[in-house]
């Protein structure tokens, strides 16, 4: 019986492995590939394309290597702290390291105005934010079940929340005519439609501060959300992995308004989302939160945490550092400091050649305002412009229609994940651009690479479907996500 | 308001003896000092035998441990790797360690290996690689508990069990396999592949070349995957020397065969090195679809690029990862024996075995009949009276009772001593009082009054979970 192979005979696997729900087959790969192919470096490579698509926070590392370097004992390798080491190697038990959850519990009420504390006793582990999204969807859904998100939303969620959960995911619209604000008025549209088409809605998951937007909902919002939910009797999750990227001040934690409004909302509903990804710039480490209300959800996930926790290694590290008071306060207020001043450098720089974005206080990105560069408000145009971004200007920023925004015109564009002198170089170039006026009709696409444009016209008829209803069948890009399936990193690029 | 069925249902399997077991240490450990009457913890498959030489090589590689590479810092670097092809260095280390671990006689390539947070991860992912819900994989029995929840709960995977049996010590026969496979038809069940554990967990033996090319020549007649969990492959002190289900496809000339890509290798450190908390798994197949789609998914579980960097440094040091191998094995082969010879002068006899961290023994001639309620029986008795944690085989799905794993480098050598003295003690006070079998030494910890309390025991576990192990 030995036949000449054909490689990965896909009735062999199952439909999860070879089917697209993963996400990552989609056309706006294309900008990861400029990138790729050209990555800008200001010394040896100072015309290649800049990375704007990588919502990374890489303005406090120093804060926290600075920290690790004075407590060596928070490393169970270092001489002074290696008589840890066996104990926290052999540590597995999926409740965590007491001393990891009381740490995080911590600084999780100091990110959210220390106007609520969290319970050490609700926190489960898992692999980072992806691996607590999905495991919710575990808990709260099952297959065929549907969740409602706002758009625009994180382009990896349809992965995160479908892919081997097969649930369902049913955008509620949200307008730039007010500010992309979510309304009453859209979740009871978006609930009624899954009713009418007879899907089951098991809730409605949130990102606050928002990716991509950049904003922080107001309590008005939060407070509206938690009504309907508890009407309906829904789930809410909450992804609030970007909450201190906003000072401390400004954000309202959807824990807060649970508590304002304990006695008539049933907080067995409620679950949060969090990881240290953003808020400390560390996604390496792999450290997702779920936080949740409902006591059945933190004794099942946790269980369901064996499949990701984190690190024994990592929550020792992080346990110490994180109860470092200090330097919590500290780093929590001088993060946020250089965050805003980032946010508003770049703002203004935009602002100085004509470009709006969207008015934000959170988020490591700015949501840009680029429609009236588009000669027609169509998704083809916004693909068009795009191209000219990545190709001319040379910049790999993310097209509002990968994050399933419904109206064409928008991107968004990282800031933080890069020097001062490069942001510099990066205004320089957009304002260059739009001095110039090029639109995206006279396109003079300078192209380095043809199978890249030949795959962007490909693309650009592929979502030429203007129906802006879509659920499923759009194929929508998620190339954004961080788990790009080209290797970005320079660790991974030095073997080559 | 309600949750999935996932959440509501008891598939997560935790509910069983096995980590009922779990419970009754956690309320009472033993402690040399604190309390010397406590339960001894021989239910968990833990390697702490060699830590000293980890530590050691931590204390000569001051780099590796503070972030550094060359005396430069990469903490930056780290603190944002995460890619899921995994850091390069780490993969071709671990390729090596598992090369070196079969003696070379398999060589493994870094792109197909899939780093995952730990075996358990591993396993859960091919499930969601291969199968559908309501697919089957066969597995021989007994097997690890925790493939009931690691193959079956989120994925609505099914699990049938190819019967061992002592008869032959436990090894997998044609029959058995065939049978399995009927057994799921009748069931309606659609095979997707077999499932084994080489070297065995509960058995700590390793498959013959004759098993190997059983269930080879099995997978290719009927068209389905073979996955190969190695976890314990460092873990063999004793000839003969673990073969490789890579070995046997390289030999019988079925390399890039049909059969080639349905084989598929879990690996992890948590037993060879003894770092489970560290979460190191992963997934190895010749399949590039497999590769690619498990890829993908180990995104919902990565290993800390911390840890991976660590680990890089460690492994790559050849001179150590081969002494490592070398003295670990010299070190459990030793308390193996240890074991093996207390037990016996007890007249408790083990499944022969040449690997693992845990001696599958016999007590079936102490079982007060024949049956799995005097096999619990028993178990309760080591627990609460000999105060001894062990797993009964019944919670590993073994289709005979009296067979029970006890682990045995997971303690220091006193305390598997006390242990092999207290089980001497109660097995001697058996026979001695043949016809009152539920006679108590006073050797043993003031646990009459529990004696009581025992025929009342209800056996379903109340959520006080454990930590995963094996």
């Amino acid at each position: 019986m030995k036949m000449e192979v054909k490689n990965g005979d896909s009735q062999l696997l199952s439909k999860l492995a070879t089917n697209n729900e993963h996400g990552e087959n989609s056309p706006y790969f294309d900008g990861w590939k400029a990138y790729e192919n050209n990555p800008f470096h200001p010394t040896k490579n100072p015309n290649g394309v800049i990375q704007m698509g990588l919502a990374e926070n890489q303005l406090s590392l120093d804060l926290i290597e600075e920290w690790i370097k004075k407590n060596p004992r928070a490393s169970i390798c270092s001489p002074e702290g290696v008589n840890a080491f066996k104990d926290i190697a052999i540590f597995q038990d999926y409740h965590g390291l007491p001393e990891f959850r009381n740490a995080v519990a911590n600084f999780m009420g100091k990110s959210r105005r220390g106007k609520v504390s969290f319970d050490p006793e609700r926190i489960v582990m898992a692999g980072g934010a992806t691996g607590a999204n999905e495991l919710l969807m575990f808990c709260l859904a099952d297959p065929g079940d549907a969740f409602l998100i706002p758009t625009p939303y994180y382009p990896a969620f349809h992965r995160d929340l479908r892919w081997r959960t097969r649930v369902q995911l049913l955008p509620v619209v949200c307008e730039s005519s007010n500010n992309f604000q979510i309304t009453k008025k859209a979740l009871e549209e978006a609930y009624e439609n899954a009713q009418k088409a007879n899907i089951k809605v098991k809730g409605l998951i949130i990102t606050n501060p928002s990716n991509p937007l950049g904003t922080t909902m107001d309590r008005a919002t939060l407070r509206t959300l938690v009504t309907f939910i508890n009407d309906k009797q829904i789930h809410l999750v909450c992804d609030e992995i970007y909450a201190a990227t906003v000072h401390s001040l400004d954000f309202v934690s959807i824990s807060e308004v649970v508590q304002e409004m304990e006695d008539y909302c049933n907080r067995s509903l409620i679950h949060v989302v969090y990881s240290l990804s953003k808020d400390m710039g560390l996604p390496g480490f792999r450290v997702g939160i779920v936080y949740s209300y409902n006591d059945i959800v933190v004794n099942i996930g946790r269980k369901m945490s064996s499949f990701g926790l984190v690190s024994s290694q990592t929550q020792h590290l992080l346990a110490s550092m994180l109860s470092d008071e200090e330097f919590v306060n500290e780093f929590l207020s001088e993060s946020t400091k250089r965050l805003a001043s980032r946010r508003g450098s770049f703002t203004k720089g935009l602002e100085q050649v004509g470009i709006r974005c969207l008015e934000s206080n959170g988020g490591l990105f700015c949501w840009m305002d680029l429609r009236k560069l588009l000669k027609k408000p169509t998704f083809e145009d916004e693909m068009g412009l795009w191209s000219v971004i990545i190709n001319d200007v040379k910049l790999n920023v993310s097209p509002g229609s990968s994050f399933h925004c419904h109206e064409p015109g928008w991107f968004r564009v990282c800031f933080a994940n890069m020097d001062d002198e490069t942001m510099v170089v990066a205004l320089r170039r957009i304002r260059n651009f739009v001095e110039k006026g090029e639109d995206a009709e006279v396109i003079t696409v300078k192209k380095q690479n043809k199978a890249c444009q030949k795959t962007l016209s490909l693309s650009t008829s592929q979502i030429c479907d203007e129906n802006v209803t879509m659920t499923l069948s759009y194929s929508s890009p998620r190339v954004i996500s961080p788990h790009s399936p080209i290797p970005h990193s320079p660790m991974v690029r030095a073997r080559t | 308001m309600t949750l999935s069925k996932k959440a509501t249902c008891n598939s997560h399997g935790q509910d069983s003896s096995y980590f009922l077991g779990w419970q009754e240490y956690e309320k009472n450990p033993y402690d040399e000092l604190t309390n010397p009457n406590g339960i001894i913890q021989m239910g968990l498959a833990e390697n702490q035998l060699s830590f000293d030489l980890l530590e050691s090589w931590l204390a000569n590689n001051p780099d590796a441990a503070s972030f550094k590479r060359n005396g430069e810092s990469i903490f930056r670097e780290l603190a944002l790797f995460q890619d899921y092809h995994g850091l390069p260095s780490f993969k071709n280390a671990m390729v090596k360690f598992m090369s070196e671990i079969r003696g070379n006689k398999a060589s493994f390539d870094p792109n197909k290996l899939v780093l995952t947070a730990g075996a358990t991860s591993a396993n859960e992912t091919l499930m969601f690689c291969l199968a559908e819900p309501g697919d089957a994989f066969l597995l021989p029995t007994p097997y690890y508990p925790g493939f009931d929840r690691d193959l079956k709960w989120r994925t609505g995977v099914e699990i049938v069990p190819i019967q061992c049996t002592s008869s032959n010590g436990f090894r997998i026969t044609e029959l058995a396999l065939e049978s399995a496979y009927q057994l799921a038809q009748k069931r309606n069940l659609k095979v997707k592949g077999v499932l084994v554990t080489n070297p065995s967990n509960p058995l700590g033996i390793t498959l013959t070349r004759h098993e190997l090319n059983l269930l080879l020549n099995f997978v290719d007649e009927k068209g389905v995957h073979l996955i190969s969990d190695e976890i314990y492959s460092g873990t063999v002190f004793n000839s003969p020397n673990f073969v490789s289900v890579m070995e046997i496809l390289v030999n019988r000339n079925y390399v890039n065969m049909d059969l080639w890509n349905r084989v598929h290798i879990v690996y992890s450190l948590s037993k060879d090195l003894g770092l489970p908390g560290f979460r190191v798994g992963a997934i190895y197949s010749n399949d590039d679809l497999v590769v690619a789609a498990a890829t993908k998914m180990s995104s919902f579980g990565l290993v800390s690029s911390q840890t991976q960097y660590l680990l890089s440094a460690m492994l790559s040091d050849e001179k150590f990862a081969k002494n490592y191998i070398v003295e670990n094995r010299k070190r459990l082969k030793n308390r193996h024996a240890k074991l093996v010879r207390g037990l016996r002068k007890t007249g408790i006899s083990c499944l022969e075995s040449n690997a693992g961290l845990f001696c599958w023994v016999d007590m079936r001639h102490l079982l007060s009949s024949e049956t799995f309620d005097a096999e619990m029986e028993l178990w309760k008795k080591i627990v609460y009276e000999v105060g001894l944690n062990i797993s009964p085989g019944s919670s590993c799905h073994c289709s005979e009772p009296g067979w029970f794993r006890v682990c045995f480098a997971n303690m220091s050598e006193d305390t598997l001593e006390l242990a092999i003295q207290r089980l001497k003690l109660f097995v001697n006070a058996i026979s001695s009082n043949k016809n009152n079998i539920n006679g108590v030494s006073q050797n043993y910890s003031s646990k009459s009054s529990r004696r009581k309390s025992i025929s009342k025991w209800v056996f379903r576990l109340s959520f006080h979970d454990r930590e995963r192990e094996r």
